[in-house]
């Protein structure tokens, strides 16, 4: 076994040096997969660096970053392997005049060449260091669920055709995303470590901007996240995520805004929510004298 | 800055039994852990390094804990485990945890709790009030200690919830008039913002210190507590019902919001989950194009065929809720609900009575907001009759002569009430009419079912007439409940 950080800071100095600023939460738990040899579960809201912090783990560990997009109706033939069989009828066809024993084609045909692999077996033999995400698990059957279990907890893949399949000497990292759509399996559960990662508080989400946007202004980058805080606040459909911030920030850099007012913000504010009845909601609230709220 | 925690275990075997009390008092409060969990507990902590505190939490937290929701749960029962275990004297922060307490003006407040229990109360009020303008968290957390001391009245062995005497040193404090002199003093020193905006950023954050303020002198009252009755006893007042399993006539304020809070991701999983199933129920004819276009890829040999997806027709809903004082909050979670869910229906309609009934359709529909509708049915629908009190037999022979004629074969009505209808007439025939025009009636009952029929609870004279009759105490009951009717 490999042991790819030398200590929880470590982990967060390397994680730093790729722009990803983890919380102390975050780092002690990929330290800990590492050494546990277990995959993180990582939940919580859109937007606030799940899929991101997969990216960070397989740049800072020089690590293959292989990506299993979870969807309704994903099964084996998607997440794991599937026969060329489209391949293997043109071999068949372009084989008849020779006469080839049934044997020798069958042999033929179920071997390498006609093997799709994907994600998940891709992930296993990989001889190269690999972090291997599973995005949106909660979006999967639960039947998928449990193909995946397996898979997570030994690592190998049998193929009927072929034998079984080994992993490599060393684990790959795996990070399991969920949106919390459904409630995933006990089973699933207690075989990964859970993080949840929240939105960041002013002063994270500050340095942040601070590290993404580079030629911000500390003032700015402030106002920005004091900004944010107050509209994640209000009631809306979908509240601005940490990738929306770095954009406003962005966004106000090059249009040459130094600080933020009332109109600056409702001009920009469609960088930040996605929905028109968010937008006019929050440039309501925001334009309302504020007053006491009630709490 | 905190390696206290660990140097109480000073070796291996000492370290085991304080995971495994740990481990209790988190089952005790109510928190499943695995024996896989507790041992990949144990396993963590050998990686993590002695005295660190955070990662020591974090260890624990991602191999115990599973759910989101258990997460503050957990956060208590540590905070009161280790701190306790760990800093036997007073005062020592427990509030000592991830934030980063980078103690500006650490000198000037560092004579320790002994100076600060003697402050009188305009001094101690005086030094809040400057700790928090200067976002001082050291001093705060010093001063919500005094506090504590000198207004919770905390007497040993007495049996009374730590909500009290959070209330208690809150009321005592001023704590809901802080805000405003935090105002008048920023002002006065001519700090307080002229814009509209600046100044509910600046609002925020002032509340925000208020919070952590509220957020320490809760965990000083709680570390007093665990001093005095011990852990276990207090890990089992942190056993709280889930949200949705909270009864909707006893809800307290928090409570409530917790449900409303619960409503959402609630009918979002259900609608996933109801869509899945109905793409997998049955199959429909065969697509002889799309099998033909698929077969091209087997050299034309029809291998895969294809099917159309059946659609079906989804119900049309008409809600009749009664809004009484007793019931509600049913009707409101019960509106909420079914609106959240509107895409599931072709349409939904809704009515609301007391003792005179009126159709709240187009509060929902004008607004996009759920709230704000369900705000505007309170307070503008028209209901009342006579007197206020509920009718469902004068409430249902109205909604009969005005909408009995828009019933069709493709409505599913749902009767949202008590049925406790003050020994007027029940009118009943209504129901009965109205059944046979509907596809279903459904009738939901917020009380338990014991105490149906009991006094003027009516319910079986109209339930009758219905299809089914439901107890609908609690948001789970409400979700199998719309899943039924979704699905039929």
């Amino acid at each position: 076994m490999a042991e790819r950080f030398t200590s929880i800071d470590d982990v967060t100095a390397r994680l730093r040096s790729v722009d990803y600023l983890a919380s102390s939460q975050i780092s002690s738990v990929a330290f800990l997969a590492d050494r546990l040899e277990k995959p993180i579960l990582v939940e919580g809201p859109a937007g606030v660096g799940k899929t991101e912090l997969a990216k960070a783990l397989a740049a800072i560990t020089g690590s293959r970053l292989i990506r299993l997009q979870c969807y309704e109706g994903l099964d084996e033939s998607k997440a794991l392997y599937e026969w060329n069989y489209k391949k293997q009828l043109l071999r068949i066809q372009a084989d008849r005049q020779h006469e080839a024993s049934w044997k020798d084609l069958e042999a033929d045909i179920f071997s390498e060449e006609f093997l799709l692999t994907r994600p998940l077996l891709e992930a296993i033999r990989s001889t190269e260091p690999v972090v291997l995400l599973i995005d949106e698990v909660d979006r999967v059957e639960i039947e998928t669920e449990a193909l995946l279990l397996e898979v997570l907890s030994d690592f190998q893949v049998s193929i009927p055709e072929l034998g079984t399949i080994e992993g490599a000497t060393t684990r790959p990292i795996v990070i399991l995303t969920s949106n919390n759509t459904r409630e995933l399996s006990e089973a699933l559960k207690r075989r990964c470590l859970f993080l949840h990662i929240d939105y960041p508080d002013i002063e994270r989400e500050k340095e942040i901007v601070r590290v993404r946007v580079p030629e911000i202004d500390a003032s700015l980058a402030e106002q920005i996240a004091r900004v944010v805080r107050s509209i994640r606040q209000i009631d809306l459909k979908k509240a601005p995520s940490i990738s929306e911030t770095i954009d406003w920030a962005r966004t106000l850099i090059y249009l040459g805004h130094t600080t933020l007012d009332p109109a600056t913000i409702t001009e920009t504010l469609h960088v930040l929510l996605k929905y028109q009845a968010d937008i006019t909601k929050a440039v309501k609230e925001l334009n309302a004298p504020s007053g006491l709220k009630k709490s | 800055m905190a390696s206290e925690p660990l140097a109480l275990a000073h070796s291996e075997t000492e370290m085991l039994d304080v995971l495994q009390g740990f481990v209790h008092e988190l089952r005790t409060a109510g928190l499943p852990v695995s024996m896989t969990e507790n041992l990949d507990a144990m396993r963590a902590l050998e990686h993590i390094p002695m005295g660190e505190r955070d990662a020591f939490r974090a260890a624990l937290a991602s191999t115990l804990v599973k759910h989101e929701r258990h997460w503050k749960t957990f956060e208590i029962v540590f905070d009161i485990y280790f701190g306790l275990l760990a800093q036997p004297g007073p005062g020592d922060g427990s509030g000592d945890d991830e934030a980063d307490l980078d103690a500006a003006g650490d000198g000037e407040q560092a004579e320790g709790e002994g100076a600060l229990t003697e402050l009188s109360a305009e001094e101690l009020a005086q030094m809040l009030l400057e700790a928090l303008m200067a976002d001082n968290r050291d001093a705060l957390r010093r001063l919500a200690a005094a506090a504590v001391s000198l207004y919770a009245g905390m007497e040993p062995g007495r049996p009374v919830g730590g909500t009290y005497y959070l209330y208690r040193t809150l009321r005592q404090i001023n704590f809901d008039g802080l805000l405003q002199q935090l105002q008048e003093q920023s002002k006065s020193r001519g700090r307080y913002p002229e814009e509209d905006l600046d100044r509910r950023l600046f609002d925020e954050e002032l509340q925000a210190r208020l919070k952590k303020l509220r957020d320490l002198v809760e965990s000083e009252i709680r570390r007093r507590l665990v001093e005095d009755r011990g852990s276990a006893a207090l890990a089992k007042t942190l056993r709280k019902p889930l949200p949705e399993d909270v009864d909707f006539m006893h809800a307290s304020r928090e409570e409530m919001a917790a449900i409303q809070k619960a409503i959402e991701p609630l009918t979002r999983a259900m609608a996933a989950r109801l869509a899945q199933r109905r793409r997998r129920r049955r199959r429909g004819t065969l697509d002889f194009r799309k099998t033909v276009r698929a077969s091209l890829s087997y050299g034309g040999v029809p291998a895969d065929p294809k099917f159309k997806h059946p659609r079906p027709s989804k119900p049309e809903i008409m809600v009749v809720a009664d809004i009484s004082g007793s019931v509600a909050s049913f009707a409101r979670f019960t509106l909420m609900f079914v609106y959240t869910m509107a895409s599931q229906f072709s349409k939904v309609r809704s009515f609301v009575f007391i003792d005179g009934i009126d159709e709240v359709t187009r509060f929902f529909e004008e607004s996009g907001d759920i709230n704000e509708a369900v705000y505007k049915v309170n307070t503008e629908a028209d209901v009342v009759w006579v007197d206020g009190h509920s009718d469902y037999g004068h409430a249902f022979e109205v909604f009969h002569e005005r909408f009995a004629r828009q019933v069709s074969p493709k409505t599913t009505i749902l009767f949202l009430g008590d049925a406790r209808n003050n020994y007027h007439a029940p009118q009943s025939w209504v129901v009965r009419e109205l059944s046979k025009r509907a596809r279903h009636v459904y009738w939901l009952n917020p009380e338990p079912r014991g105490y149906w029929d009991s006094g003027d609870s009516i319910v079986s004279e109209y339930g009758r007439f219905c299809d089914a009759v439901h107890e609908c105490r609690n948001l789970r009951q409400l979700e199998q409940f719309v899943a039924r009717i979704v699905e039929h």
